[in-house]
């Protein structure tokens, strides 16, 4: 069993939910980074998702986009990130799994990547603009060492794509609430329930549910359908409010426990 | 075209494809077999002549650039003049193709990009021509360059949104279009500008611009009773460089070269010349050459045109440069800045800042050429929109 299912897993017996929370690499800087995610974990995040910065994301919204703005002023680079998920293997057992935009991956060579990521502990893999109809060889090379490729589905999803998805998703099935990018919205679509129950028709994998979903009540309610629970952008936001202010990691601790308390 | 090429996801051999979040890929799978459709359909492809003959005032004259051609001395040069199109440029043809499409899949709103500003022109016009609701992405150094486009834009009734993240210019100007497609996928139809972005729009947007060759290859023949020996064309995404060369693919003596915007040259790093600066790369969508870093980041472009300053290029582009079937080079700013103010002075046609680099490829080459070959330019655009431009590039106060 993967790091990841693992992970499900246990929640599940325990009757939890996952709280995934999402940060990117190198915001403000890759220390920063390292100590956040250790406080994330300490808050009750129960898998980490790290954000490789990327000069184009055109799936994020603002908050996202500003975020790796700023990581990218520092110029972070994958194998910058790769040493990072090393560093935070040595002392934490929290799945992790990178959030990368193809081309990165791509440049840095999609089999030598796996291998590295893999090398550093790291579990999963999900690359947003990267559909299964294009990632045969991403599959492949994670495949043989064991890396969880996570594909998402979305509201506009129908039964041929769920299935696709299904059948190249190993680790969690990565469900968008909404049409359109990451950031904070009102309120929490019905549709969810349905589009999760469809899913899981076909597929035994978890799901969790990310975009949007900013505050303790929505996160309830989500978890209420879903195996899990992804945050970002609201994360990032109590991050940048509070950049070079004192006691920076305790108020993004905070949050992140009101959100997983939310969700028991 | 050879074999299964691209085959039926889009790939041009290594290129091409669809790299796009999940959310849009049941609309592109959409589109890709309802553009397929219409492609066979007879009802529309009248449809799509009509327009094109009525409102954009096709077919477009091939005209023999005299003067300018016993100046250099050379070649004898033809202009296809898609600069006397409505909206001024080439890029009308694919909006009325996509329009149609649009109103075909129930689509009652319309989002494009636009660099230079032509694109968005024509797109506001194609959808203010059937009612459509329009907005249009800009980056805002292109909202500053083009300010005129700007108005006409609103004029036309479209909204325009500046798009103030990234590098202010047509790349960012593509994700938030992107960005906007995702959330409103269900109502709106994306006109993609270029021969870019992911399948089925090379292709789709290549065949609505087919056009402008079909046409040239049919006057030339008429009015030199042969083919031409070489076929110049600027290249951004490529749309009016694929229009123009596509008809003529299969006739192997004839030459085509693409022209890129060199910018302050290679060396100076300013510049959007991705087949002389660039390796493959994925970008908004497409696999192709890409201006990147070497952690995979997109570099900075930099041109005195706003159509032509993008990191990457249309992925039929670069298979058909794999195969040698069409050279690419480039003219820097000031190259284009001087074919500019030529063919203006010696022809008395103004050209966009984009086709000015195609022409001033074709000032290079020409007099190298023997007398009874012959050269046709594709003149996408004409140069109104960027005379305030070159006005402040020249010091002149207007």
């Amino acid at each position: 069993m993967t790091r990841i299912e693992n992970k499900f897993a246990e929640l599940k017996d325990k009757g939890e939910k996952a709280l995934i929370a999402y940060i990117m690499a190198g915001d403000p800087d890759i220390q920063e980074t390292e100590r956040l995610i250790l406080e994330l974990e300490k808050a009750g995040a129960d898998l980490i998702e790290i954000g490789i910065p990327f000069s184009d994301p055109l799936a994020d919204g603002p908050t996202i986009q500003k975020s790796a703005t700023r990581a990218l002023e520092h110029n972070v680079s994958l194998s910058d990130v790769i040493d990072l998920a090393k560093k935070v293997r040595k002392v934490s057992n929290i799945p992790l799994i990178f959030m990368s935009y193809y081309n990165p991956i791509f440049k840095y060579g999609e089999e030598l990547f796996v291998r590295d990521a893999v090398k550093a502990g790291v579990d999963g893999v999900i690359v947003p603009d990267l559909p299964p109809e294009e990632a045969e060889v991403l599959i492949k090379h994670s495949r043989e060492k064991g890396l969880d490729t996570i594909f998402l589905l979305a509201p506009t999803s129908g039964e041929d794509r769920i299935k696709k998805v299904c059948k190249s998703s190993t680790g969690f099935i990565y469900y968008v609430s909404l049409t359109g990018v990451t950031g904070a919205k009102e309120g929490v679509s019905k549709d969810i329930k349905g589009m999760i129950k469809k899913i899981k028709s076909h597929t035994e994998l978890p799901v969790a549910v990310g975009f949007g979903i900013s505050r303790p009540e929505q996160a309830k309610e989500v978890s209420s359908w879903a195996d899990g629970v992804i945050v970002g952008s609201a994360i990032i936001k109590v991050l940048e409010e509070n950049i070079g202010k004192k006691g920076v990691n305790k108020k993004v601790h905070d949050f992140v426990k009101s959100l997983k308390n939310g969700m028991s | 075209m050879q074999g299964n090429i691209p085959d039926g996801k889009g790939h041009f051999g290594i290129y091409g494809g669809r790299y796009v979040p999940e959310t849009l890929m049941p609309a592109l799978i959409e589109l890709t077999e309802a553009y397929q459709e219409v492609r066979k359909d007879k009802d529309f492809r009248r449809e799509f002549e009509y327009y094109l003959k009525e409102f954009v005032g096709r077919p477009t004259s091939l005209y023999f650039a005299e003067r300018l051609t016993k100046k250099l001395g050379g070649a004898k040069i033809y202009l296809k003049r898609e600069d006397l199109c409505h909206t001024g440029a080439h890029k009308i043809n694919n909006v009325v193709g996509q329009v149609l499409l649009a109103r075909k899949l129930g689509k009652k709103r319309i989002i494009a990009e636009t660099g230079a500003g032509q694109h968005g022109v024509a797109t506001a016009t194609g959808a203010a021509m059937f009612g459509l609701e329009c907005e249009i992405y800009m980056g805002a150094e292109d909202v500053a360059r083009q300010s005129l486009n700007v108005f006409r834009m609103k004029l036309l009734g479209a909204k325009v949104n500046r798009v103030d993240i990234g590098t202010k210019t047509l790349k960012d100007a593509i994700s938030e279009a992107l960005r906007d497609w995702t959330t409103n996928v269900r109502t709106t139809h994306y006109i993609m500008g270029t021969v870019f972005g992911p399948h089925p729009y090379p292709v789709m947007v290549r065949d609505f611009q087919s056009v402008i060759g079909k046409e040239a290859r049919k006057q030339i023949l008429k009015k030199e009773g042969k083919l031409p020996d070489l076929l110049i064309a600027c290249v951004g995404g490529g749309s009016n460089a694929m229009g123009l060369f596509h008809s003529f693919l299969k006739d192997e003596n004839i030459k085509m070269t693409g022209v890129e915007a060199g910018g302050e040259g290679i060396k100076s790093g300013k510049h959007a010349a991705r087949f002389a600066g660039g390796s493959l790369g994925v970008l908004q969508g497409t696999k192709s050459y890409l201006l990147q870093d070497e952690n995979g980041q997109v570099l900075n472009t930099h041109s005195v045109s706003a159509g032509l300053d993008y990191a990457s290029v249309g992925p039929e582009h670069a298979f058909l440069r794999d195969q040698g079937r069409i050279d690419y080079t480039y003219a820097t700013d000031d190259e284009a800045l001087k074919a500019f103010e030529f063919l203006s002075m010696e022809e008395g046609i103004i050209p966009a800042l984009e086709s000015s680099h195609a022409v001033a490829h074709a000032l290079k080459v020409a007099p190298k050429m023997k007398k009874d070959q012959v050269i046709i330019v594709n003149l996408s655009g004409r140069g109104d929109k960027d005379v305030m431009h070159v006005a402040k590039i020249k010091g002149v106060e207007l």
